[in-house]
């Protein structure tokens, strides 16, 4: 590295002698940053607190803050919802068969949940929250963990005087010394061993996807016959009645009411011009449309069904799945805890009636 | 006519073409009387005109070729737009992976970031942080060179035991590609790196602003600012127009849509860093920095995605072997579980930290074989069986499993992933 150095140092404009590699010579491209841009993309918060801006959170706030933008997919106590990640619990697993690594139990810095959350999060909204916000959501993800009590506000003063449990349990990569015996072995090559038994199988497991190859070539001929087309095309004129019926009588109050409920599946969901799939489908038109109908989006299998049976997403049955989604379709992958108060319900269902 | 597509190339549509009934039949040279219908009879192709020119300005594998696609395991992970999917290794040969085919994975969604919304920032310990266009990197000198990247999770699945059914899915997070590109090293120069410079942090545009910090040393060894593979740009799964390349490390230190290098003397501990990409131990305490991706193999025919359908005799056994840490050397292969090995024969150029490609070529008896291959690398490591990857590291490690593979070869042909004594 000293000899790096060495070479940078003379870049000086006299070096063009072929005195060694041209490579120290700078080219004079690019044009400095201005502090401005530096401000807005070096964020990166390090373990010492480098990086941390003013402010502070309560644990109460962010309750409020990650029930409205974490909640969806981390649960309300940040155990995590279907498939997405546990924020809280698994204190003492790591060593068990089945370790659950959360903040908590896992992560060995704070500033890695505050630079986290604050970069890279609400998934599908990165980087809306404010710096008061962040410290709320992880004051509140410490509180899951009982890490601390339900009055403690997080902020920068205090933030390096919080002790992760794990910290202290990782190791820089040692395999050159724990794994040495994989080095420089002369294998066996010639009876190795008297005999062989299988052990485990993967077909007994079943895990393994399905070829689509195989479904897509079934598929193809019945497209072509343009069989699928007229299917949708039938269906479609039929769900749009009850929508025109809902359009009569939206209450403008209503609907702004219901644009702030929206927030909540604005992680998944877009609506309006231009929107596009997210983890969820486009929600334009969808009351009073065929369950599974949105083009272009892979739905699971339980609404692809719903659909195919005839269910259509009137204003009484979005309320009715809304109210518990898991419940109200067995299977379906939308994670959302749901909407309890039937207001709530009757306000999204409201504004989402706008986008035709 | 023949139509060779669908069902009969998959697996499944293998199995049910009832090949299980003797595995004798020969595709090509089915002998009738009078002859192949195929030869003695004029065939529509030869007789009429095919597409001109320009039917399709930029081309795809023909439709017989459409089952050799990337496909994902559903159950892994919550969503797709934060999810990785796995190169049909089985179905490829030689060592360079097409773009099209070659996996993604994805923290928040594949973005579109065009070359003129393109900006890259070098900041931190340098005398004048500097920001450049897509233009500016193109004056830069720059050099190609044949890399893998592998996920660090790759076969991460089978660490508890044998699982997923094919070697697209035991090992296709890894793809070999030719990348061009300028030595970060050359950028970092540019902004002249100060006293004090240990780390660089590096970070891309999407939404996960995925984030990684890398030693100096290596930044300054043979890291690239890619923005070409197999001569082409970028695709946008891979992080068009410009990504990290980073020769032998793992994956996720690939930054994709590659948006600012800083220079710091210490690393940032980001998410990727240390919740994730950390090798859980059997005692609960656990590895960090485990950056590079260890010599291993895998056959990828015959496999289970691959049976062998022709029956006994003449029989190629090929696979893929890499090392983060230099070349191979050798592969060897066995066919009875590992009582005895012989050999493979390698095969094209032997490059660093590259895929290399091997073939066994054997007189197959139509019995039962368990087969396995075994990479050895330049530094004189010698791919480690499962076992003694486990008796290490335990059961929980999740990455960097780079243990042996077995794949029972049944009599009809067909192959499972299994685990062996």
């Amino acid at each position: 590295m000293s000899k790096f150095r060495k070479l940078v140092i003379c870049t000086a404009l006299g070096s063009a002698l072929a005195a060694g590699p041209a490579l120290a010579e700078k080219l004079g491209l690019g044009r400095p940053a201005t502090p401005d841009e530096i401000a807005a993309w070096n964020v990166d918060v390090r373990p010492d607190g480098t990086g941390l801006p003013e402010g502070s959170g309560s644990v109460e706030d962010g309750e409020m803050v990650f029930s409205e933008n974490c909640a969806v997919c981390h649960g309300e106590f940040a155990e995590g919802a279907g498939n997405w990640p546990k924020l809280a619990g698994g204190m003492g697993t790591l060593a068990d068969e089945d370790p659950l690594k959360t903040v908590g139990s896992y992560w060995p810095y704070l500033s890695t949940t505050w630079d986290y959350v604050h970069r890279s999060m609400p998934f599908g909204n990165a980087q809306s929250l404010s710096a008061d916000e962040v410290y709320a959501i992880v004051a509140y993800i410490l509180y899951s963990n009982d890490l601390v009590d339900d009055d403690f506000v997080l902020s920068k003063e205090n933030f390096l005087d919080v002790e992760m449990p794990n910290a202290g349990n990782f190791i820089i990569d040692d395999r050159l010394e724990s794994e040495a015996h994989f080095w420089n072995a002369e294998p066996c090559m010639e009876n190795c061993k008297e005999s062989v038994e299988i052990t485990m199988r993967a077909a007994v497991l079943d895990v393994t996807p399905e070829e689509e190859g195989e479904e897509e070539a079934a598929a193809e001929p019945a497209a072509a016959e343009e069989a699928a087309p007229v299917e949708t095309a039938a269906a479609e004129p039929a769900a749009e009645e009850p929508a025109a019926e809902e359009m009569a009588a939206v209450d403008p109050e209503l609907v702004e009411k219901g644009e702030k409920v929206f927030k909540k599946c604005k992680a998944c969901h877009q609506v309006g011009e231009g929107a596009k799939h997210r983890t969820g489908p486009i929600l334009n038109g969808v009351v009073g449309r065929a369950a599974g109908s949105a083009e272009g989006f892979k739905y699971s299998g339980a609404i692809e069904d719903a659909g195919a049976g005839g269910l259509v997403w009137t204003a009484d049955a979005l309320a009715e799945f809304l109210s518990n989604p898991k419940g109200y379709l067995k299977g379906n992958k939308m994670s959302f805890a749901g909407l309890k108060k039937e207001d709530d319900q009757k306000a999204v269902i409201a504004y989402l009636s706008t986008f035709k | 006519m023949t139509d060779q597509s669908g069902p009969s190339t998959t697996r499944r549509g293998f199995m049910k073409a009832g090949l299980a009934a003797g595995g004798a039949v020969a595709a090509g040279g089915a002998a009738h009387a009078a002859g192949d219908p195929l030869i003695t009879e004029v065939q529509e192709w030869a007789q009429m005109t095919g597409e001109g020119v320009d039917a399709t300005p930029y081309g795809l594998p023909i439709r017989f070729e459409d089952d050799v696609i990337r496909r994902n395991v559903p159950w892994l992970t919550a969503d797709p737009i934060s999810s990785i999917n796995f190169t049909p290794i089985h179905a490829l040969d030689g060592t360079i992976t097409p773009q099209g085919c070659a996996f993604e994975r994805h923290h928040s969604g594949a973005i579109e970031l065009s070359k003129g919304d393109y900006r890259l920032m070098i900041n931190g310990l340098v005398d004048t942080p500097l920001v450049f266009t897509y233009e500016d990197l193109e004056r830069f000198p720059r050099e190609s060179h044949v890399y893998f990247c592998e996920c660090a999770a790759n076969s991460g699945m089978e660490w508890a035991g044998a699982q997923l059914n094919g070697a697209q899915f035991t090992h296709g997070m890894i793809h070999n590609m030719e990348y061009t590109g300028i030595p970060l090293r050359t950028i970092l120069e540019e902004a002249g790196i100060q006293t004090g410079a240990k780390w660089v942090y590096v970070e891309g545009a999407d939404a996960s602003s995925n984030g990684r910090s890398i030693p100096l040393e290596k930044a300054l060894d043979d890291v690239l600012v890619a923005f070409k593979a197999n001569g082409e740009a970028l695709r946008k799964e891979h992080g068009y127009p410009v990504r990290l390349v980073v020769p032998g490390w793992e994956g996720n230190m690939w930054v994709k849509w590659l948006r600012r290098v800083e220079v710091t003397d210490a690393p940032v501990e980001s998410r990727e860093e240390t919740s994730k990409y950390t090798d859980t131990l059997e005692d609960g305490s656990a590895r960090k920095w485990t950056w590079e991706m260890d010599a291993k193999s895998v056959i990828t025919s015959p496999s289970p995605q691959m049976p062998i359908k022709h029956g006994p005799g003449p029989l190629v056994i090929t696979g893929l072997a890499w090392s983060g840490r230099g070349t191979i050397t050798r592969v060897d292969v066995t066919t009875d579980g590992g009582k005895t090995w012989q050999q493979a024969r390698m095969d094209g150029l032997s490059l660093n930290k590259a895929l290399h490609r091997f073939y066994l070529e054997i007189e197959w008896d139509g019995s039962e074989m368990l087969l396995q291959a075994r990479a050895h690398d330049s530094t004189g490591y010698v791919q480690p069986t499962k076992e003694q990857l486990r008796e290490v590291r335990g059961l929980n490690s999740v990455y960097h499993n780079n243990g042996i593979q077995t794949w029972w070869v049944k009599a009809n042909g067909e192959a499972e992933n299994v685990e062996i004594s």
